[in-house]
């Protein structure tokens, strides 16, 4: 490779193989930057109030019905679903809305902030190739993101425990992970998008009202928007075959949206009494015996979401990687 | 060293229906400093991306070091230093931690990069700011920390595109003089790009004008200035009345006319017919008249760049 080229002493890179990887290079400048910056205080300033806000409110109520709930199991990942006065959401609720804002205010300026600041083709023209710049960046921001995350599962589950005495059981903390890597992913594809938009559109401003755009725009609209399409398809169902199926194809549409995706999931995971995220028939819940399912039994529940999540994820990070292959140094 | 090391041949680029780099062949031979001349958007970057593989050529082929950037561009980039047109830096990060980075993604061993990075430090004279914060730097300050970043792996081949544009003037005597030494101390063959030639020409070995996507003149800089046609024209300065001045260059034949300077008194502009100019001055003094001082305000180099560029304006208009 190298053995027909002029070698001029120290010209030839003697570390060749020694020393990390571009993307590994990228990556842990991108963390660090990421935790030094002003937005990821603002950002765990804010997610953990309201996190320790909400456990607080539901330990409260947790702690009132206690007394008389001896035969509630999982009691302590009740601290991420129970919503209680006076904060109207649960934890789970709360990232489902909240986490986007994550995956966005680490990946809106990705690749054109790199451009305004003139520093693309500096980077581009060390000897690293053109990808790892922008997996290095996926990379880094999902880190930060997950440590966030998990930092904020673990503050969660401290409070609680403070507040109500209760040590979480060991299936309850294997649920709680399974729950946070979901997280991750459902974030990790909001850090794409933002990734993607960023690669797309030319000034950081502008790719940041366009991630903010889609995700309120799914956040608040999206499950009416799919609903009425659903609704619009179906016509009005006059059998109960045909009820079944509007059902069906409701549940299908509104689970296009990553955010609905996310919450089932979550529900599923931290809910061990949640036996499906479907469309259930009068013959199947009739004289169901309410018990818990194992955690495999949940997982198995929300697996196809956890499959979505993930494609939608890599779909968006693909886009994002193939614009940004493509486009021109210069531009 | 004869064989050149960055050797264009045929080198076309084309976005869409536009070319903006028309069959280009250049040679630059080892440890020269060769400077790629010409207005703005006459394809200059468009060409350095294409030595840089950040860029692929639509047609022709390109040879950095006896490679092909495009197929080996990592081997390329290892050994060519950039300094991007209006290079930026991470404004969050001090101008050494900038390096520190650039260090980083050369895989410069930890044990070596500090000692590499004053070094190169030292080289543009920012050792005093490095630990500054690169947002406040100065326009020129960020073009020497940009000449830093690329010396940094020790290329044999150093890139500059327009090294010296929207910079005062003295920083631009900063910059070329480093330019000049890193040539002629380290033996690096440098690349760069200018849409004002007057002030890098003096530098240069070789300059190549590239006009609209083509080469319209290649060679030593004094070549290309033997080549220039028409009058030289020269500032002179005597004390004397108008009518004495005009009396005596008008003796001289090869003087093709004089007239007062508009910027400043008793200085007359004077254009001669090219290589006569000790004829004007000689006549001046053995008239009597007091000379305090002879300037040439158009350069050979610049009446040729000027030539072709109004040559092309006129064709495009």
């Amino acid at each position: 490779m190298s053995g027909d080229m002029p070698s001029k002493g120290n010209t030839v890179p003697s570390t060749r193989s020694r020393g990390r990887a571009g993307w590994q290079v990228v990556a842990s400048k991108e963390f660090a930057d990421h935790l030094l910056s002003a937005r990821f205080t603002a950002l765990i300033a804010i997610l953990g109030l309201a996190a320790a806000g909400a456990v607080f409110a539901a330990s409260g109520a947790i702690r009132s019905v206690a007394p008389v709930a001896t035969g509630i199991s999982a009691l302590f990942l009740k601290l991420y679903t129970v919503a209680e006065d006076p904060i109207p959401f649960a934890l789970l609720t709360f990232i489902g809305f909240l986490g986007p804002l994550l995956g966005i205010m680490f990946g809106f300026d990705a690749v054109n902030g790199e451009r305004s600041q003139g520093t693309l083709p500096r980077l581009l023209a060390q000897p690293i190739h053109r990808d790892e710049v922008i997996n290095g960046k996926f990379v880094g921001g999902l880190s930060v993101i997950s440590i966030m995350l998990f930092a904020l599962t673990v503050l969660v589950a401290g409070i609680g425990m403070f507040r109500l005495g209760l040590v979480p059981q060991p299936t309850e903390i294997a649920r709680l992970l399974v729950w946070v890597v979901v997280s991750i992913v459902y974030v990790g594809f909001w850090l794409a998008l933002a990734t993607l938009i960023s690669v797309i559109v030319r000034r950081a401003a502008t790719s940041a009202i366009v991630t903010v755009a889609i995700w309120l725009g799914l956040a608040l609209f999206g499950s009416f928007v799919f609903r009425a399409i659903a609704s619009f398809i179906s016509g009005t169902p006059n059998t109960g075959a045909e009820e079944l199926a509007a059902a069906k194809l409701e549940l299908f549409l509104t689970q296009l949206s990553p955010i609905t995706l996310y919450e089932q999931a979550s529900t599923a995971l931290l809910d061990p009494e949640v036996r499906s995220v479907g469309v259930l028939t009068f013959e199947q819940i009739d004289r169901a015996i309410v018990s818990n399912l194992t955690l495999s039994q949940s997982m198995l529940i929300v697996w196809p979401h956890v499959v979505a999540l993930v494609a939608f994820t890599v779909i968006c990070f693909a886009a994002a990687y193939i614009s940004f292959m493509r486009q021109e140094v210069r531009a | 060293m004869p064989e050149p090391t960055i050797r264009t041949t045929g080198l076309t680029k084309t976005y869409f229906d536009r070319t903006v780099v028309n069959n280009l062949n250049l040679e630059v031979q080892a440890g020269e400093v060769f400077g790629l001349l010409g207005p703005n958007g006459a394809g200059k970057t468009t060409t350095i991306l294409m030595l840089l593989g950040l860029t692929e050529p639509s047609a022709g082929r390109v040879e950095v070091l006896g490679m092909d950037p495009a197929r080996h561009p990592l081997q390329v980039k290892a050994r060519v230093g950039y300094l991007p047109d209006a290079v930026g830096f991470y404004e969050g990060l001090s101008g050494r931690q900038n390096l520190r980075y650039t260090a980083r993604l050369n895989r410069i061993e930890s044990d070596e990069t500090e000692a590499r990075i004053e070094s190169v430090l030292a080289d543009v004279g920012l050792v005093e700011v490095a630990d500054r914060l690169a947002g406040v730097y100065s326009r020129g300050m960020r073009q020497r920390l940009g000449i830093a970043d690329a010396l940094l792996k020790k290329p044999g081949i150093l890139i500059l595109d327009e090294p010296t544009a929207s910079i005062d003037p003295e920083g631009v005597a900063e910059i070329l003089t480093l330019i000049r030494r890193l040539a002629d101390d380290q033996g690096v063959t440098i690349l760069l790009s200018s849409h004002l030639l007057h002030q890098v020409q003096a530098i240069c070995d070789r300059v190549a004008i590239f006009v609209a996507g083509n080469v319209v003149a290649q060679g030593r800089t004094h070549e290309l200035a033997a080549a220039g046609k028409g009058p030289e024209h020269l500032e002179v300065g005597v004390d004397a009345d108008a009518t004495s001045v005009r009396r005596v260059l008008g003796e001289v034949g090869s003087v093709v006319s004089v007239n007062p300077s508009r910027s400043q008194p008793r200085v007359w502009s004077v254009a001669v017919e090219r290589g006569r100019t000790s004829e004007v001055v000689a006549k001046l003094v053995t008239a009597g008249l007091p000379v305090w001082m002879v300037k040439r305000t158009s350069d050979e180099l610049d009446e040729v760049y000027r030539q072709y560029f109004h040559e092309t304006e006129a064709k495009v208009s």
